[in-house]
């Protein structure tokens, strides 16, 4: 079987991120391969190591041309070859779920890996909308997983808690927290990396068009009180706390 | 028609509902407001929810009696098709963000996620919404003959009951036999109040020090003055508590008119689920942890000595 996993570019969550013009300003921001992809990157890895019986791991990424840093991080992490098609511009998820099930159905991979919120767009849409594109079903939100022949089970977050499920390939999965502790490239596979197939695609020729318009982007920063109340004397400090909260929040009785 | 997709559990109408209603009834869009309740056993939800919408559409079937994104996005798209339904709107709770996108496809309708604001706009809706782990506010506008959104929970107030029972009927689908197999439920064990409902949240994190402590600190404050208990990625982590109280990315996001916390360092993930909080209490004894950035109010000191205080002071 063939794995698709996809890479997305985002900015580190503690760097800064502006924004001039009711445009994001992403020029001197710090950025890396989106933390919930890194999950899909290493579970493909582990399903091979332990024993699945995985042809190839095909990275996909949609992005900008810097992208390609967060490509080859795949890459060293240990995925066998990527495919990046450049964008410029906005992409929103569901124009770029046509582009990722059009690579899937070409390269004829059954699984799909897909972060479960990306932390540029906060969208959790990528993956479900493949899965529809592709009428395949999907397990979003998973923090734990098997595959058998070719059966996938796991466990995964629901609005109530969490469910174990068992699902046929082909599948998407979106993936989280606490599914594995992506490994760190080492210097060896990062050299090893640069060798590695990094195929350019044409966006054009995918027809993905957006549906929803980005109108404008705006830090919006929220004016707090910065209050600080003097914690020498824990008791007076406690007193005066709760006379904010009831009297001047008025969040408390 | 403006097409709502009720969310409800145990038999009781979600209040995210209501808040979808209000979204639609605010967006301006033309046509009754249509809740279609899907389910098993579902006629007390029926009857809530035609206490709100202007007509209410009932599918209830025993494959319906648990969720799963390939019945709803067949079921919801069938219904806004033959509806000729301008907007179909879902909750933004992990359901509803799941099986929203599968129906923008099968409609070929754009998608408008966890949205916070929805208006009218030429040719369609505009809406606003968080971006950049809610640092960033977008605005997108989406325009066809019918677009898909899904409303972020406690962005609207919910609509009030139009003191009416709206007409209901029982609506013919077809599904697909779902292909992903629920084989176990962990269901949450809450005993406190719901921390996406709470209106005052206490959260400790790794400064709390210890499993032990969180006990005694975070849910001794919580217990003092009626609110739910959350937790940091580090006290999940570590083992200390429940993945289902973590707030943040990874989490849950909240928005309550005071958040609480003890011992939090501030980290962007962990802000991205708080940091729309009407009251931001921080106390922790690193006067330069980013939290108090966020923090209306702010105590540096020893939560070992301030939250013991404060926990007899809110009891007396």
């Amino acid at each position: 079987m063939k794995i698709l996993t996809l890479i997305r570019q985002v900015p580190d969550a503690e760097a800064r991120v502006k924004a001039a013009g009711g445009q994001m300003d992403l020029g001197g921001t710090t950025m890396v391969i989106d933390g919930m992809d890194e999950y899909g990157v290493e579970e493909a890895l582990q399903l091979r190591e332990g024993g699945a019986d995985v042809e190839e791991i095909i990275g996909l990424a949609v992005g900008p041309a810097q992208t390609e840093d967060a490509v080859r991080t795949a890459l060293a992490m240990g995925i066998d070859r990527a495919i990046h098609v450049e964008t410029s511009g906005y992409l929103d998820p569901i124009a770029v779920s046509k582009v990722v099930a059009t690579v899937a159905q070409e390269e004829g991979v059954s699984l799909i890996f897909a972060g479960g919120q990306q932390a540029d767009w906060d969208s959790q849409a990528l993956g479900a909308a493949t899965a529809e594109r592709l009428s395949w079903p999907q397990a979003t939100w998973t923090n734990d997983l098997a595959l058998s022949g070719g059966t996938l089970t796991g466990r995964h977050d629901v609005d109530s808690g969490s469910e174990n499920f068992q699902l046929d390939l082909p599948a998407v999965v979106t993936t989280q927290q606490g599914l594995n502790e992506p490994r760190y490239p080492t210097l060896p596979n990062i050299m090893k990396a640069k060798k590695k197939e990094l195929r350019k695609d044409d966006l054009s020729r995918f027809g993905a068009q957006n549906k929803v318009q980005l109108v404008s982007s705006e830090i919006q920063v929220r004016q707090r009180k910065n209050q600080l109340i003097d914690g020498s004397d824990p008791q007076t400090a406690a007193q005066e706390l709760l006379g904010l909260l009831r009297n001047e929040a008025k969040v408390l009785n | 028609m403006i097409l709502i997709i009720a969310e409800h559990k145990d038999g009781q109408l979600s209040k995210s509902t209501a808040e979808m209603i209000q979204a639609a009834r605010a967006s301006g869009q033309a046509g009754p407001v249509t809740a279609l309740v899907l389910g098993s056993g579902v006629g007390d939800v029926a009857n809530q929810a035609a206490q709100f919408a202007d007509q209410v559409l009932v599918a209830d079937r025993p494959e319906l009696g648990s969720y799963n994104a390939e019945l709803w996005a067949a079921a919801s798209a069938q219904i806004a098709q033959q509806g000729q339904a301008s907007l179909v709107m879902t909750g933004g709770s992990r359901s509803g963000r799941e099986f929203a996108p599968r129906v923008a496809v099968k409609l070929d309708a754009p998608y408008l996620e966890d949205v916070i604001h929805l208006q009218a706009a030429e040719g369609g809706v505009q809406a606003q919404r968080y971006s950049y782990l809610a640092r960033v506010t977008e605005t997108q506008q989406a325009s066809g003959p019918v677009v898909v959104v899904s409303v972020k929970p406690g962005a609207f107030a919910p609509a009030a009951p139009t003191g009416q029972q709206g007409p209901q009927y029982d609506v013919d689908l077809e599904l697909p036999q779902p292909r992903l197999q629920v084989t176990g439920k962990n269901e949450e064990k809450l005993d406190r109040v719901a921390l996406t409902e709470a209106d005052v949240i206490v959260t400790g994190g790794r400064g709390v020090g210890s499993s032990e402590k969180f006990g005694e600190l975070v849910e001794g404050l919580a217990d003092a003055i009626g609110a739910g208990v959350g937790a940091t990625r580090a006290v999940v982590d570590a083992g200390w508590r429940p993945y289902g109280e973590q707030v943040g990315q990874t989490g849950k996001t909240v928005q309550p008119g005071a958040y609480i916390a003890l011992g939090v360092s501030g980290a962007v993930q962990h802000l991205s689920g708080m940091g729309k909080s009407k009251y931001i209490v921080a106390i922790n004894k690193d006067a330069d942890a980013p939290i108090f950035k966020v923090a209306d109010y702010g105590i540096v000191g020893d939560v070992n000595e301030i939250v013991p205080a404060l926990i007899s002071a809110a009891r007396s």
